[in-house]
């Protein structure tokens, strides 16, 4: 029986890809629901089995399944051998390697756990180090330091607690993997628990990615199931307890500490730091928080040794990682690469340049709080320190493309709008910030008193990124003031 | 005053009482509470605090801070629009006016029939501009995904 395989990923759900499983069923096909390779301009893509090797076709519709299982590579649709299809080629996968392949609850549910268990904590911490892997969420924070405060700080109860709140515009490498292989966060979160002596965990998963819940929670159910989570992991003795917790909507939330209030069942309000949570985190212990890649990046630091991965990447950005191209491009998806890549291979080499067939006007960076670039920057390469220099960041690795039609005065007003409506409201920087600059772009878009009005907004934007308590409202002048500086004169008209 | 008792018999309790001892169980009961009746009556929001040991205050608190905790009766077609900037590069602005006027309500209203919210990013950048009916998430949206489920 030929056996083709449809991904059960929201991506390709939300193309249509129920209905093309469902087709293929119907044909008598014997129907697999893998994963997403990450190639969401493909979606829905629809692989068949053949000679051991697997044919791949792109943005597949219910009526092309039977052309598709009878002219095989004949077919328009078909992009050749998956492994070979270009874009997933140039890649180098350290965390999304088995993502797509099978079915995500059919991927081993370990692959390092056991020999980790047989190490002391000090050497798991150590191999970590010598990574040298930093915080995938956006603030980009070496990962051992972490590891060895929640480690090193005396507590009757510590935590591991996972930022799955992907809520910047552009990413999407987190419901992935959460959705393509969640056996590689839970057993990096076991890991981490195992090193850090905590051992209570939680997932905060934000409640828009429905599908990414109903998998993880299935994960956890198995990983229980074979004695991978629980009181006695693999008859160890040692205890690692994982849950999941779905958030109730609120971009904030994705800020550690909002996210632990909001854990703990309060409203998603700040806190002030320090201290940190590694020192007082959930319920005041000592917590261990990371986004969902950087605990996934563990097993395989583990598997392959932390000197593997440090040869990745290019001076202190170490390692691969997960860029998510979006917005008006002709092939978003997710490009997992060493850093050093240059903006201009993941937009133009990658992505093919826009959808819309004109020229690229901007590149946003790092998501709602990350800096509009412009072309004459695209030759930079994509490490922390060089995007840094640019007065940007990396973030979550989001990168979002816009054509020669984007007015960048709508987008700075957009920035104020969007902190107005996420902010906390615990801080008056933030949340009265947000709504006089919001305001104040709109009183420049109308041309009122556009001299006065700038030196008003580039006036608040230093107080907000100065006196505000968090990354929200401390961030938010970096959309609009990167705007302003490379198109003035979007905002002079 | 019957709308502000908390009620002994109110299956929202029931739900309450399920959490009580789960970690940030309050916010969970009140997702659940949402999920099953649509909304957060006030009331429900007293069977809460009664079961949580809280202040109605501060259930009432929790329940403003959240965007997906509603505080009134939920309409049966629930659309929202995303508004972030991956689906703006691709006419996410233009693809709010025509469903706006397709649907005779603006963003952020509510008819009988339908309500209309803003969602800041369904994780699907790379295939934008997005759209969510009823839970399902639709990518590379455009008025037709609508006109099938709310013919004008």
């Amino acid at each position: 029986m030929t056996t083709v395989f449809v991904p059960l990923d929201t991506a390709a759900v939300a193309a249509g890809g129920d209905a093309v499983a469902a087709a293929a069923s119907q044909a008598g096909l014997e129907v697999v629901r893998n994963g997403s390779r990450g190639l969401c301009w493909a979606e829905p893509m629809l692989e068949i089995e053949e000679d051991g090797a697997r044919l791949a076709f792109a943005n597949v519709a219910a009526g092309d399944v039977a052309a598709i299982v009878d002219q095989r590579e004949g077919h328009p649709k078909c992009l050749g051998k998956v492994d070979e299809v270009e874009y997933l080629d140039r890649q180098t996968r350290a965390v999304f390697d088995r993502a797509g392949i099978r079915n995500p609850l059919d991927l081993s549910r370990t692959t390092i756990l056991q020999e980790c268990l047989d190490r002391d904590p000090e050497s798991l911490i150590a191999e970590i180090e010598t990574s040298g892997l930093r915080g995938r969420g956006g603030a980009g924070f070496p990962a051992h330091i972490k590891w060895r405060t929640v480690f090193d700080t005396p507590g009757e109860q510590k935590y591991i607690v996972c930022n799955a709140d992907e809520g910047d515009s552009g990413t999407f490498a987190d419901r992935l993997l959460m959705e393509g292989d969640p056996h590689r966060l839970i057993e990096g979160m076991t890991i981490a628990g195992i090193a850090a002596g905590a051992t209570r965990g939680y997932v905060y998963l934000r409640s828009e990615y429905p599908l990414a819940a109903e998998v993880l929670q299935s994960a956890l159910d198995n990983a229980y199931d074979d004695g991978l989570l629980g009181e006695d992991i693999l008859g160890s003795g040692k205890a690692f307890d994982l849950e999941l917790f779905i958030g109730a909507g609120a971009y904030i939330c994705g800020e550690e500490t909002s996210l632990l209030e909001s854990l703990e069942g309060k409203r998603g309000e700040i806190r002030v730091k320090p201290p940190v949570p590694a020192i007082s985190g959930l319920f005041g212990a000592p917590t261990l928080v990371h986004n969902v890649i950087s605990f996934a990046a563990v097993p395989a630091i583990m598997k392959h040794g932390g000197a593997w991965y440090a040869d990745m990447g290019v001076g202190r950005s170490t390692g691969t990682m997960a860029f998510q191209l979006a917005g008006n491009v002709q092939r978003g998806g997710l490009i997992e690469v060493p850093f050093g890549i240059t903006i201009d291979e993941i937009v133009n080499g990658f992505g093919g340049g826009t959808r819309s067939g004109r020229p690229i006007r901007t590149v946003q960076i790092g998501g709602p709080l990350g800096a509009y670039l412009s072309p004459a920057e695209f030759d930079t390469p994509l490490t922390y320190e060089a995007i840094a220099e640019l007065g940007a960041g990396i973030g979550h690795g989001g990168i979002v493309v816009f054509d020669d039609t984007v007015d960048l005065a709508r987008q700075a007003h957009y920035a104020f709008e969007f902190c107005e409506v996420e902010s906390c409201g615990k801080c008056t920087p933030c949340r009265l910030g947000s709504v006089r600059g919001k305001e104040t772009i709109a009183g420049i878009i109308e041309g009122r008193d556009v001299e006065q009005k700038l030196t008003i907004i580039e006036d608040l934007c230093e107080v907000m990124e100065t006196a505000s308590l968090c990354q929200m409202g401390g961030m938010t002048p970096i959309p609009v003031m990167s705007a302003i500086k490379r198109f003035p004169e979007d905002f002079r008209r | 005053m019957a709308e502000t008792e908390s009620k002994s018999d109110d299956p929202a309790r029931e739900i309450a009482e399920r959490y009580r001892h789960r970690v940030g169980g309050v916010l969970t009961a009140l997702r659940e509470t949402v999920a099953r009746f649509g909304y957060v009556s006030r009331s429900r929001e007293h069977v809460v605090a009664d079961v949580f040991n809280l202040s109605r205050a501060e259930v009432r608190g929790i329940v403003s801070f959240y965007h997906d905790l509603k505080t009134t009766p939920q309409p049966p077609v629930q659309v929202r629009v995303c508004q972030a900037e991956a689906c703006q590069s691709v006419g996410a602005r233009e693809l709010t006016t025509r469903v706006e006027s397709h649907l005779g309500i603006k963003l952020g209203e509510t008819n009988d029939a339908v309500s209309l919210d803003a969602v800041y990013c369904l994780g699907l950048c790379a295939q934008a501009p997005s759209m969510m009916v009823n839970g399902r998430p639709l990518a590379r949206a455009d008025l037709c995904d609508l006109a099938e489920e709310i013919p004008a």
